[in-house]
């Protein structure tokens, strides 16, 4: 019998039934739930082009094995908008030209979207380039993505602090 | 107008929603077909045995080919025909492609080509240039050589003279998206496939002749590439190929994709060179001669290595006047994979040569490399000399043509590495007064590197920055400092002059919108959102009624490569060429309905102002439609004044050059030889920008990578021939955390002297060659060590960095 998991992904409730117990987060994503958003680069955890927030927290879905998953909440790239509305850090990228070929941009998303909350880099582009070097861009857009995340990471505490006030 | 604005790429909200499609991610039905190769495991050899029936019987597989079981060669080069799909028994490099499994699933193919067992008697393989050297193995009968004057003579009768050796290394394309291609049998043997590529043409006229069937019956679609940089010119090939070939034999759809390591393994790399350099120049470092001999391992095929190695040719001069000058290329063909297109494409090694040379120089005269440099740059023009009018085609020696295509029946035209046996185009460059022609004739009439580099070393602060060097240099014996200021001259057009030609389709709907289709590819470089803006501002509307749509050779046909940095030019004259011939129909017609003149008509804010009238576009192409005026057209482009002799090395191969230059400081650890790159700043030239946001994308992502290929990124190979780096663990690839600190990128504000799409510049290549700055800086950091030269070889890891230290401060 094949072993099945339950988490939600993208806020849906999911149960999937695992055809390998060693099937990848990322895998799983790509090929069994239509999700093709998250990207495969290098399949070995060095590129950083399938990352994905896993509990709020960014992962490798490439080096995450599902099965080790249930009941967990994976956020992708899919999931990150709402609706029409982008979210700050996506609106951010295509304000910045923090892309050229978009392969690599929607691991970049959800690594900004994870290092912001992780709220160790603040505005600082040192610590912005040294929190984001674990996702690779071949086009090198290395520039526009520091500029993005600064300004993303301002607009959100903006946001949040007009939210309480 | 749209174009100059700095508007972001196409795709931007698809991009960041993952909404952008890329060839693996494209829903394909339950019953497609999955592809995985077997490798060589050796690099030279022959098969002795082989036994499939573990593959055969791995659950999930439905299909084992062989080179035998194939229903032709199915050759894969763009050259030479020396490439088959498959190996026979001979093995000619460790990864080459033996057999394709197809298996219900990616994984399943994978895993169960592991299972094969085979037996491989070795041969001793040729792995290096002095190996290839000694062997006399080698693409071509002998080594090319092109010259001006006599070098040799030149050197010997100038007051000094240098002699040196500098070696580069390759470069991994990793473009993030791996290679994929996806193939859909259709009715009556036709074939549809989706391709990774920077070249549907070329993947259309190899599967085609895999499958044997004419052109007509193989359409080839490219959305877009995660990242090309010159890897997807040729090497989709095989993939396409194999899919196609399944497909055919198995009315399933098929779909291949290579894992990192597999594409890694598998496929070419930047060509790797060895330089060895003879200059004679006198007292003030004015160069007098130079002699160049260039080697460079192509690998095991032919592929696209000649031209590769006759642009390092064309760009050994750089930005500098020689008066007498030899450049001798060795083609070596090795048992490695087999060295493909990579931005810049033999360029930027080249270029790297001279470099050295000028660097070379003004350390043993003990002056500024920059003061030496700016002293051997052609001469100023003054913005170029009077434009002329175009040269009409001389009268072609059409047998000869004729002769060379019977000799070669499927010749792959398409190609840069097609054969070019017979010039034609124009007549040869005449050179106006003042004007100085390169080692290879060309005259360069727009050298505005002068007054580039001027106002870089102005803005830089580059002169007291040499000074700050100089000074923490003497009082710091652990971390040196090092600056330099390097220019690109980069020459622009395919050398396979034919080539430099491009179509385009433009419909214009009833309801306003316009849909268009070019023969460039989209890998990131913004392509369609330039062309784009090009057509919204012939018909003057918004750029959201322009859909660009996927690459397509049922759409245009016989398409160049989206290479040599010639997209925009190529397609954007092709583009404006259809809309203008749709614009002015309509004005033909509107003129008429409103007894004014077709020439007073204007397309201007998204309205068509006639006749005193201001009619919205979309009523204006109503009015056509209804007066059964054609509201679709096709365009042409061909780049004029080339003319260019490759076997000779002479004419005028490139349309026009590109400039830039990038002042680079460095520091470096002389305890570990780790670096840092501590500044950069860059001044491109991009003519008068089509879109500015798009340029300065183009100008830092490539001196990044530039920087990365020659600090970082290191291709190692053991004795046995087998890649060690083939994977982002070993091969280091620029990290954010990599970038300069400080990172000031300008665009020179000018106008292109030639006639391209609104007097811009092509962008793709020319900065990469930015990234020479770095490793001079290293250079003259490692120089504060002693006295010597350090002849820093490239890539320069910490690694390299720290032996050379040594080597000046110990002798060892």
């Amino acid at each position: 019998m094949s072993p099945s998991i339950s988490l939600t992904i993208n806020g849906e409730a999911r149960a999937v039934a695992l055809d390998d117990p060693r099937v990848t987060l990322l895998d799983l994503l790509r090929e069994r739930l239509d999700l093709p958003g998250t990207k495969k680069g290098c399949d070995r955890g060095q590129c950083g082009a399938c990352t994905v927030l896993v509990d709020g927290r960014r992962v490798n879905s490439c080096l995450t094995l599902a099965a080790t998953l249930d009941g967990a909440e994976i956020t992708t790239i899919e999931g990150l908008a709402l609706g029409e509305e982008l979210h700050p850090v996506q609106a951010a990228f295509i304000e910045n030209d923090a892309f050229q070929c978009g392969y690599c941009t929607p691991g970049q998303i959800m690594s900004a979207v994870g290092l912001i909350s992780e709220g160790s880099a603040g505005d600082d582009p040192e610590r912005i380039r040294e929190g984001m070097s674990g996702n690779i861009c071949r086009c090198a857009a290395y520039h526009g993505i520091t500029i993005a995340v600064q300004e993303a990471t301002r607009n959100m505490i903006r946001t949040d602090k007009e939210d309480a006030a | 107008m749209s174009v100059a604005k700095p508007l972001p790429h196409d795709a931007a909200k698809l991009h960041v929603t993952g909404a952008a499609r890329y060839v693996d991610d494209m829903p394909v039905p339950a019953d497609c077909l999955h592809l995985a190769f077997g490798l060589s495991t050796v690099a030279a050899g022959r098969i002795t045995s082989i036994d499939f029936d573990p593959v055969r019987d791995y659950p999930g597989v439905v299909g084992v080919w062989r080179a035998k079981d194939l229903p032709g060669p199915c050759d894969c080069s763009p050259s030479n025909h020396d490439e088959p799909l498959l190996a026979g028994n001979t093995i000619r490099y460790l990864g080459q492609p033996v057999f394709l499994v197809a298996a219900t699933s990616h994984h399943a193919a994978r895993h169960a080509v592991r299972a094969v067992k085979m037996e491989v008697q070795k041969r001793d393989a040729i792995l290096t240039v002095d190996e290839a050297m000694a062997a006399e193995s080698r693409f071509e009968e002998g080594p090319r050589i092109w010259k001006r004057g006599d070098a040799g003579e030149a050197i010997d009768a100038a007051p000094h003279r240098i002699e040196g050796r500098i070696e580069m290394g390759g470069q991994e394309h990793f473009y993030l998206e791996g290679q994929a291609a996806l193939a859909f049998p259709q009715e009556g043997g036709d074939m549809v496939v989706h391709s990774s590529t920077q070249h549907p043409s070329e993947i259309q006229h190899k599967v085609a002749d895999a499958l044997g069937v004419p052109m007509h019956a193989v359409r080839v679609e490219t959305r877009r590439m995660g990242g090309g940089f010159g890897g997807k010119e040729s090497q989709g090939n095989a993939l396409a190929i194999a899919c196609a070939v399944v497909a055919q034999a198995t009315g399933r759809p098929v779909k291949m994709r290579y894992d990192r390591d597999d594409d890694m393994t598998i496929t070419g790399k930047r060509h790797d060179f060895r330089i060895d350099y003879c200059a004679g120049f006198d007292d003030e470092g004015r160069l007098l001669g130079v002699e160049f001999e260039q080697f460079t391992r192509c690998g095991w095929a032919q592929d696209l290595s000649l031209p590769v190695a006759d642009r390092a040719m064309l760009h050994a001069d750089n930005a500098y006047y020689i008066p007498a000058m030899r450049v001798e290329s060795h083609r070596l063909k090795t048992n490695t994979q087999s060295a493909t297109a990579f931005r810049g494409f033999g360029g930027p090694q080249g270029m790297l040569g001279i470099e050295r040379v000028l660097d070379h120089v003004a350390h043993t005269l003990g002056r500024d490399p920059l003061e030496v440099r700016r002293l051997n740059y052609y001469a100023p023009t003054k913005g170029g000399a009077a434009p002329r009018p175009p040269a009409a085609d001389s009268p072609r020696d059409i047998l000869a043509k004729k002769k060379e295509l019977e000799a070669h029946p499927d010749e792959d035209l398409t190609s840069r590495g097609a054969q070019d046996v017979t010039p034609d185009s124009s007549p040869a460059p005449t050179v106006p007064e003042g004007v100085q022609t390169t080692h290879y004739g060309q005259p360069v009439e727009d050298f505005i590197l002068h007054e580039m580099t001027e106002r870089l070393a102005e803005s830089c602060n580059y002169a007291e920055r040499r000074r700050a060097v100089a000074a923490w240099n003497a009082e710091n014996p652990v971390l040196k400092r090092g600056l330099a200021l390097t220019p690109v001259k980069f020459g622009i057009s395919f050398t396979l002059t034919h080539l430099n030609q491009a179509g385009a389709l433009v419909h214009v709907y009833q309801d306003g919108s316009i849909s268009m289709n070019h023969g460039g590819t989209e890998m990131g470089q913004g392509l369609f959102q330039k062309v784009a803006q090009v057509a919204a501002t012939s018909f003057g509307v918004p750029l959201e009624s322009v859909k660009i749509t996927a690459t397509d050779t049922g759409k245009v046909p016989n398409t160049s490569a989206t290479a040599a940095s010639s997209g925009s030019d190529l397609n954007g004259m092709a583009v404006k060429a259809a809309c203008d011939e749709i614009r002015e129909r309509m004005a033909e017609h509107l003129a008429k309905l409103h007894q004014d003149n077709p020439r007073d008509v204007r397309f201007e804010e998204g309205m068509v102002k006639v006749g005193g009238e201001r009619i919205p576009f979309a009523e204006a192409a109503q009015l056509c439609y209804m007066g059964r005026v054609s509201l679709s057209a096709t365009g042409f482009y061909k780049v004029p004044k080339l003319n260019w002799d490759r076997l000779k090395g002479q004419g005028r191969p490139f349309f026009y050059f590109a400039y830039g230059a990038a002042c680079s400081e460095v520091v470096v650890d002389t305890l570990t030889g780790e670096h840092r790159t501590l500044a950069t700043h860059i001044l491109h030239d991009c003519g008068s920008s089509l879109n500015p946001a798009i340029d300065r994308g183009q100008v830092e992502g490539g001196f990044v990578q530039g920087a990365g290929w020659l600090t970082s990124e290191e291709l190692v190979w053991d004795e046995t021939g087998r890649l060690r780096t083939h994977a982002p663990s070993t091969y280091k690839i620029p990290a954010c955390s990599d970038r300069p600190d400080v990172f000031e990128v300008e665009l020179w504000d000018g106008r292109n002297i030639e006639e391209t799409i609104y007097r811009s510049k092509a962008v793709g290549e020319p900065p990469f060659m930015l990234g020479i700055s770095v490793l001079m800086a290293l250079s003259d950091a490692v120089a504060a060590c002693g006295t010597g030269y350090p002849s820093l070889d490239a890539p320069a890891t910490p690694e390299r960095v720290l032996a050379a230290v040594r080597k000046l401060r110990d002798g060892v």
